[in-house]
């Protein structure tokens, strides 16, 4: 009996997080979208609910894409998405507040002696058209090229960047951002990419045409090849009260530290 | 009284037998729920292309969905790992069991055991930090990641419980069979191999059952030392299982997408391997006992 009621309680938790994105009621924030916002937002909302005990924070994370139409549909609060909203999007009603940025540092092993490599040269590596080091300056040396599992809001942001869409040739397709900096700082022939913010010293980020990836290059949209974390709302219909406070609160500068420790780049 | 006791029997009967059908129930569970979520994109997707598509790009703005490298792939590596591993474990087994003195019986089987007991994604860390390059050195090809990484893992993997199994077997041989044929002039190596192998013919062959169940199943050493890339099998090419063709792709599927589903397919595609593959040696081991 005791564990019927066990089961009973685990599955209503295992429903309660599932419905995620659910009707907007006073005492809830929901937002839905962008798998690359999961650690801001997570911590953000984790902090926000700290601090308000009244309110719950949820979370659903589907892919950029999804979140806006969810926003859109009303069935979320506030959108999440790792790129800018498109013109058609904008005229559906929807508004873009830019929360943070995020740099993708294209990383080699430290032995490789090439230290800056353009966007257009980056994207042909990954194409799979320049082939050895030595084209591009470096040892006479096979690029290995390491990158992303398909999904992956890193994977996503670096190829349309580079515009490599669905094109790249890569060796290996690892599932986390470790694995990438693991696997490259092991191999003096391998490139890759990876989150600014956890990129370590066993690897060394290349600078793409002659900028150098940090904090301050990606902040001031030199170093290009980042992206951004938006906030997507509808322009004609009002937060609701604990909506507009979360938001109001994640904009301030107030959470900038918790953005910069979930690795992002704050912008307000 | 009498009859107390009786009811008594009879509810423990009861419970013993429901506590028996929590398995059966878990495997009905499983089976039907992959069966149902499987189902859907194999018809979308056609099944001759699913099961024979050579490319699978299932983010493309044109997904396609092909698993024949998956399949080849969990084939070629779970082959390749029994060629290496069975031989092995199946001769460390004999030497054991028959002519291993005590001592370093013990040290063994305690290294044996030791090695059943890590945990998969140490082999798989200890694979990309060390034979990962080691290949790469030693092959002089630009990246280590590949089919043959993979199979190395799996044989070292697949080891204990083959050995463990094959010792049993081998142990259970009735003294008096080895004691005749030496008797009879033969030398100890002639009795291990002509008599106690046969003997414990079928065990062995459970050991190979549950070498090729845990290397088809493997998926997080795989993942990690494989490279990942859904390519044709080929010895130095970076490779994708079905196992690790599910665990890298899940957690980013959206709900209800075509390629959650299709990812849902290959688990079923992989189930249905493992059950033919218990299914096929349940019956050699049939057969051998009724000769």
């Amino acid at each position: 009996m005791k564990k019927f009621v066990t089961f009973i309680a685990i599955s209503a938790l295992a429903l309660a997080a599932m419905t995620g994105c659910g009707k907007t009621e006073s005492g809830t924030v929901s937002t839905d979208g962008s798998t690359s916002m999961e650690k801001v937002i997570g911590a953000l909302g984790e902090a926000f609910e700290e601090s308000n005990s009244g309110i719950t924070f949820t979370y659903n994370p589907t892919g950029s894409g999804s979140g806006i139409t969810a926003v859109a549909e009303g069935r979320c609060d506030i959108g999440l998405s790792s790129r800018n909203l498109k013109e058609e999007e904008k005229a559906q009603g929807l508004t873009e507040t830019v929360l943070a940025l995020d740099g993708i540092a294209v990383i080699v092993n430290p032995e490789n002696p090439v230290n800056d490599l353009d966007l257009e040269t980056i994207g042909k590596i990954y194409m799979g058209e320049i082939t050895n080091w030595k084209d591009i300056g470096g040892n006479d040396l096979e690029i290995v090229l390491i990158g992303r599992e398909a999904g992956s809001g890193t994977r996503d942001g670096f190829e349309s960047i580079t515009g490599t869409e669905d094109a790249c040739q890569y060796r290996q397709e690892l599932t986390s951002t470790g694995d990438v900096i693991t696997t490259v700082a092991g191999n003096p022939a391998a490139i890759g990419y990876a989150s600014l913010a956890s990129v370590k010293e066993t690897v060394k980020p290349l600078s793409v045409g002659g900028i150098v990836p940090s904090e301050e290059t990606v902040k001031d949209g030199s170093y290009v090849v980042q992206r951004p974390f938006v906030l997507v709302t509808k322009s004609d219909t009002k937060l609701s009260a604990a909506a507009q406070k979360f938001f109001d609160y994640i904009t301030s500068s107030e959470a900038n530290e918790i953005i910069s420790s979930a690795g992002a780049v704050p912008v307000n | 009284m009498k009859n107390k006791n009786r009811l008594m029997e009879n509810a423990i009967h009861g419970i013993f037998l429901m506590l028996g059908l929590i398995t059966v129930g878990c495997v009905l569970l499983i089976t039907v729920y992959l069966v149902i979520s499987g189902i859907p994109a194999v018809r979308e997707i056609g099944i001759f292309n699913f099961l024979f598509g050579k490319k699978w790009a299932s983010t493309a703005a044109q997904p396609q969905y092909g698993i024949l490298p998956f399949i080849l792939t969990s084939i070629y590596g779970t082959a390749g790992a029994i060629l290496v591993g069975v031989p092995i474990g199946f001769m460390t087994a004999v030497y054991l069991s028959k002519i291993a003195p005590p001592k370093v019986k013990t040290v063994i089987e305690t290294a044996v055991s030791l090695l059943a007991g890590i945990p998969s994604v140490v082999y798989g860390l200890v694979g990309m930090m060390v034979l990962v390059p080691g290949i790469r050195i030693a092959f002089h090809i630009p990246d280590g990641a590949s089919l043959l990484a993979a199979i190395i893992v799996l044989a070292i993997m697949i080891l204990p419980s083959i050995i463990k199994v094959s010792l049993t077997a081998l142990e259970a041989v009735p003294k008096e069979y080895e004691d005749a044929s030496l008797a009879l002039g033969a030398t100890p190596i002639e009795t291990y191999f002509r008599v106690s192998v046969p003997a414990a013919k079928s065990g062995i062959a459970a050991a190979v059952v549950l070498g090729v169940g845990r290397a088809i199943g493997e998926a997080m050493a795989i993942m990690m030392v494989a490279g990942n890339a859904p390519n044709m099998p080929k010895m130095f090419q970076s490779v994708r299982f079905l196992t690790t063709a599910v665990a890298s792709e899940m957690s980013y599927a959206a709900d209800g997408s075509l390629q959650k589903q299709a990812l849902f397919s290959i688990a079923l595609v992989l189930f249905l391997f493992i059950m033919l593959i218990n299914a096929m040696l349940n019956f050699f081991l049939k057969r051998s006992k009724e000769k």
